[in-house]
């Protein structure tokens, strides 16, 4: 077992969760409302140092009594130690933990995809929107066990639909590197850019995301 | 969304006279010419979305070297090329970027879809797949495998070379390419749903919901 998950249960008592060993690894469970906290004292804290967030992703496990997992991946450059910290989220609540933004830059894309693929909302996140699938993607989360695999619409409406978005709205102007041209940019692409393509489907406004 | 009726190619004065009085031997030497020359030089606009575009790089690499057939020179540019070969699977993501280079290439012009994924879905018979690019554009030879081998990708090259000999300027109907309305279907709903139908092995899979 990590020493990490004596030293949070030392700081922060019952607030830390049960912590399991598996195949030399340890994952911690940490309450939803004071996991930033937590992973800001991993961070910063000297004796712990796990500055590194290898990656941000989400479980649902099949049972569908059992609550969806938000899982962070850290790990300590200087002590070559790795901790998997996790949060559960049951699903009768809503899906909503705090972005580590503000702690890793990495985090960015990394909560995106979570947010894309599980439906899980981070708060105070800088940009929370789908980076997998297309903003106008209105199906719903595909890694959602309740998600059928091939979607939820017929194929030609999957087409149609796919057909309709605009590629160029895919991205945030400072993903694009046309970022610095922009004023040059006919001024159709300038509002659409601007805008980003929510809602641009016909027939589609005011459609409700499922799941 | 309607779908795009195939549009007439606007034909010239010019044009209908010809095909007034052909075949004649004049149209036929001409038409000989013409698509010897198209043939023969068909250069290509790698759409590489996936493994198979490993197949295809082989391909254009020495041992099989494209250059054999007039196609060493990759269109990266579409209004340049004339073959668009999709090697690879496509996302919907990509569906109206592969539309939108299909309408920059010039007429004539003709599409490969090279390996399972491009043709059929593949394995891939998910929510974030087209099931076979033919939903999206029009095509006009498909090479199955997994990836397919690079032979087989010359087979398919040569098949469209054959395809292109056939062509004559007194049927217009082989000249006709659909107009496609960007963001329409090119094909009518339920052709689309039919086309997407599991295929293969994919029927068996494990399907949640
Ligand atoms: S057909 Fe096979 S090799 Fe080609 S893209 Fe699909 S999975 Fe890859």
């Amino acid at each position: 077992m990590n020493p990490s998950v004596e030293a949070l249960r030392r700081e922060f008592g019952d607030k830390i969760g049960r912590a399991v060993e598996s195949c030399g690894d340890t994952f911690v469970y940490v309450e939803r409302e004071s996991a930033r906290e937590v992973l800001a004292w991993l961070k910063d804290t000297s004796g712990q140092e796990y500055n590194y967030l290898i990656d941000v992703t989400a479980v649902e496990y099949r049972d569908p009594e059992l609550p969806l997992e938000v899982v962070y991946l850290l790990f300590s450059l200087e002590r070559k130690v790795q901790l998997c910290v996790k949060i559960a989220l049951p699903k009768s609540e809503e899906l909503l933990v705090d972005s580590v933004v503000p702690l890793w830059q990495g985090a960015n894309w990394l909560e995106r995809e979570v947010y894309d693929m599980f439906g899980i909302t981070f708060r105070d996140h800088p940009d929370l929107r789908r980076i997998l699938m297309w903003e106008t993607y209105s199906e719903g989360h595909p890694l959602r066990k309740d998600f059928p695999l091939r979607g939820r619409l017929s194929r030609s409406e999957q087409v149609r639909r796919a057909l309709h978005a605009n590629p160029e709205a895919h991205y945030s102007m400072d993903e694009l590197s046309i970022a610095e041209a922009f004023n040059d940019l006919p001024e159709d692409m300038r509002e659409r850019l601007s805008r980003g393509e929510r809602d641009a489907i016909p027939g589609l406004r005011g459609e409700t995301e499922n799941g | 969304m309607g779908v795009t009726p195939a549009q007439k190619v606007e034909a010239g004065d010019s044009t209908s006279l010809v095909t007034q009085v052909s075949p004649n031997w004049i149209t036929t030497r001409l038409d000989f010419l013409v698509n010897w020359a198209r043939s023969n030089s068909l250069w290509p606009m790698p759409f590489g979305t996936a493994c198979c575009a490993i197949e295809f790089m082989a391909t254009a690499a020495s041992r099989f070297d494209l250059a054999r057939f007039g196609m060493e020179r990759m269109g990266y540019s579409p209004r340049q090329a004339d073959v668009l070969i999709c090697a690879g699977r496509l996302p919907f993501k990509l569906a109206p970027v592969i539309r939108r280079i299909y309408d920059q290439m010039p007429q004539p012009k003709w599409v490969i879809s090279m390996g399972a994924c491009a043709s059929t879905g593949g394995i891939f018979d998910t929510y974030a797949m087209t099931q076979g690019i033919d939903t999206v554009v029009p095509v006009d030879v498909y090479v199955p495998g997994c990836p397919p081998r690079p032979e087989g990708l010359l087979y398919g090259i040569l098949l469209l070379h054959k395809k292109i000999r056939g062509e004559t300027m007194a049927d217009e109907a082989v000249r006709q390419e659909p107009t496609l309305d960007p963001g329409s279907l090119m094909l009518p709903p339920e052709h689309v749903d039919e086309l997407s139908e599991p295929f293969g092995n994919s029927v068996h899979q494990t399907r949640s919901a």
